[in-house]
């Protein structure tokens, strides 16, 4: 706990990182987090926007490849904030998202970057469908987009040093579900949500 | 009366004056009705405890001596920068220039005046900072709207931080009969900065008809000004026994500090503007961001800091 306690509080020096919700939030409900991504601190940036108690239960999903690839990040990746480590680029016949299920089947919340890589873009690129298939198999969790405004800006993709810019965290209304609903119009529907949160 | 017992006075004056505020502020609250009257009160509220706030950190900066004071306004300089930068359309190309004007150049500056090295403090930001930024910059070969991207660093570098830490800057002045008291003189830059703010906006809500420079800064009149500004004159000349100046220099002092203030307020709310905001953070609850609070302080700083330096330093 106290490495996600430090990590947020030299973040909020940094780039602020202030939470602005759409709506009051029931916390009591599990949830699935998803937000673009174009920042190594987009997921600690999302942590410390979340109130404390909020904070316990939730897992963010990271990749292996980079979480995972030396002892120093895979211990902050995994005792500090309580990641799930998945591979990018499984072996054949395996299942990516496998270990993803298993914690949201075990009752936790998690956070999910849909792009599954960084953009150096304001918005989001196309979404892969892994978010589509924890909606179909978990359709009474919460869908929650997250609009990280300015992080690719603090800390572009192939920077190392974050810069002092004030990041806005922007939480919406969980994503309305619709019965039946086809992959491609789904992944568009929650790009959008994203979107609409920039605005 | 000793330099401790003239700081304790001044704060114990403040602290009366915050309390006093604190008071009517109740009362206001208690006795308004109307969906506007409300929020003002709310907000006036609001910035009586975040000047509560600010004044305890300067308190407490001054007991723990200079450097103190000088880290202060390095963080202030930090914060007021990483508004205006955060405001400012820049692109991955000037990454490297930021990075330098955060981490290398406010320390660098703010460790000049804690080292006592005046000429390199004035000249880092205006000769060094000002070629070596769009340098760095350059080396990224990102040319698309380079000179308005370097301009708008620069702006910010200059207001930001060579600007602001003329305030602080005052600690290294060598004064005639003032040795070891020049933390007066900045608290007395400090105070009659920002009462001037303060009365401009309690005249301005009272008596404010006839706007300044609507499409500036709506919130500016012309009875705040005169009344404000004259008044917060009339106290910084009163409050003399702080500095080395008489009371008449004290009042002309005053009210270069009221007019560069009032300027610099207009200024950086026409920047605000351009860069289409409103406020330039939310750092200080009710007062908008860092730079909301010290955009008067910017312009006042450097002159009140010449002036002094020109007449007053020991030859």
């Amino acid at each position: 706990m106290w490495i996600s306690n430090a990590l947020i509080a030299v973040l909020r020096l940094l780039i602020g990182v202030t939470a602005r919700w759409e709506g009051p939030p029931d916390l009591t409900r599990q949830r699935i987090y998803f937000a673009n991504h174009s920042s190594h601190m987009d997921t600690l940036a999302i942590m410390a926007a979340l109130p404390p108690e909020a904070r316990v239960n939730v897992k963010p999903v990271a990749a292996a490849d980079y979480w995972g690839k030396n002892r120093f990040l895979s211990y902050i990746s995994q005792q500090g904030l309580n990641a799930v480590l998945i591979e990018r680029n499984p072996a054949p016949g395996t299942n990516v998202l496998e270990p993803i299920f298993d914690v949201v089947r075990a009752g936790h919340s998690i956070i999910i970057f849909p792009e599954g890589t960084r953009s150096s873009q304001a918005l989001p690129g196309p979404f892969k469908s892994g978010i589509y298939r924890l909606s179909e198999t978990f359709p009474d969790v919460d869908l929650v987009p997250i609009y990280l405004e300015n992080l690719h800006r603090s800390m572009p993709k192939g920077k190392h040093v974050p810069l002092p810019i004030i990041c806005t965290i922007r939480i919406g209304n969980p994503l309305p579900r619709i019965a039946g609903e086809d992959k491609q119009l789904f992944l568009e529907r929650a790009r959008d949500a994203i979107v609409r949160l920039s605005k | 009366m000793s330099l401790e017992q003239k700081f304790l006075w001044f704060f114990f004056a403040i602290a009366c004056l915050l309390a006093l505020a604190s008071v009517i502020g109740r009362v206001l609250a208690r006795r308004a009705t109307s969906e506007g009257a409300i929020s003002t009160i709310e907000n006036l509220n609001q910035r009586v405890n975040a000047w509560w706030g600010m004044v305890i950190i300067f308190f407490v900066s001054w007991l723990l001596g200079p450097n103190a004071t000088v880290v202060l306004f390095g963080f202030i300089s930090l914060f007021a920068l990483r508004e205006f930068i955060t405001l400012t359309p820049t692109t991955l190309g000037d990454h490297n220039a930021l990075f330098s004007a955060f981490f290398i150049l406010i320390p660098l500056q703010y460790l000049l005046i804690g080292s006592h090295w005046y000429s390199m403090f004035t000249l880092l930001i205006p000769v060094y900072a000002f070629l070596l930024l769009p340098a760095i910059a350059v080396l990224s070969q990102d040319t698309e709207a380079f000179l308005e991207r370097t301009a708008k660093i620069q702006w910010g570098v200059m207001i930001c931080v060579y600007c602001i830490s003329h305030a602080p800057a005052l600690l290294l002045l060598d004064l005639q009969g003032f040795t070891g008291q020049n933390a007066l003189l900045l608290f007395y830059l400090v105070f009659v900065v920002q009462l001037s703010d303060v009365l401009q906006y309690v005249f301005g809500k009272l008596l404010g008809k006839h706007k300044v420079a609507p499409l500036v800064s709506p919130s500016k009149t012309v009875e705040g000004l005169v009344g404000g500004g004259l008044s917060a004159t009339l106290i910084g000349g009163c409050m003399f026994w702080m500095t080395p100046f008489n009371f008449w220099q004290s009042l002309l002092m005053s009210l270069v500090i009221v007019v560069m203030g009032f300027l610099g307020g207009l200024v950086m709310s026409a920047i605000k503007r351009s860069l289409s905001a409103k406020d330039w953070g939310t750092m200080i609850k009710g007062h908008g961001g860092m730079l909301d609070r010290m955009d008067s302080i910017c312009f006042a700083a450097p002159i009140f800091f010449h002036l002094t330096r020109y007449f007053f330093s020991v030859l």
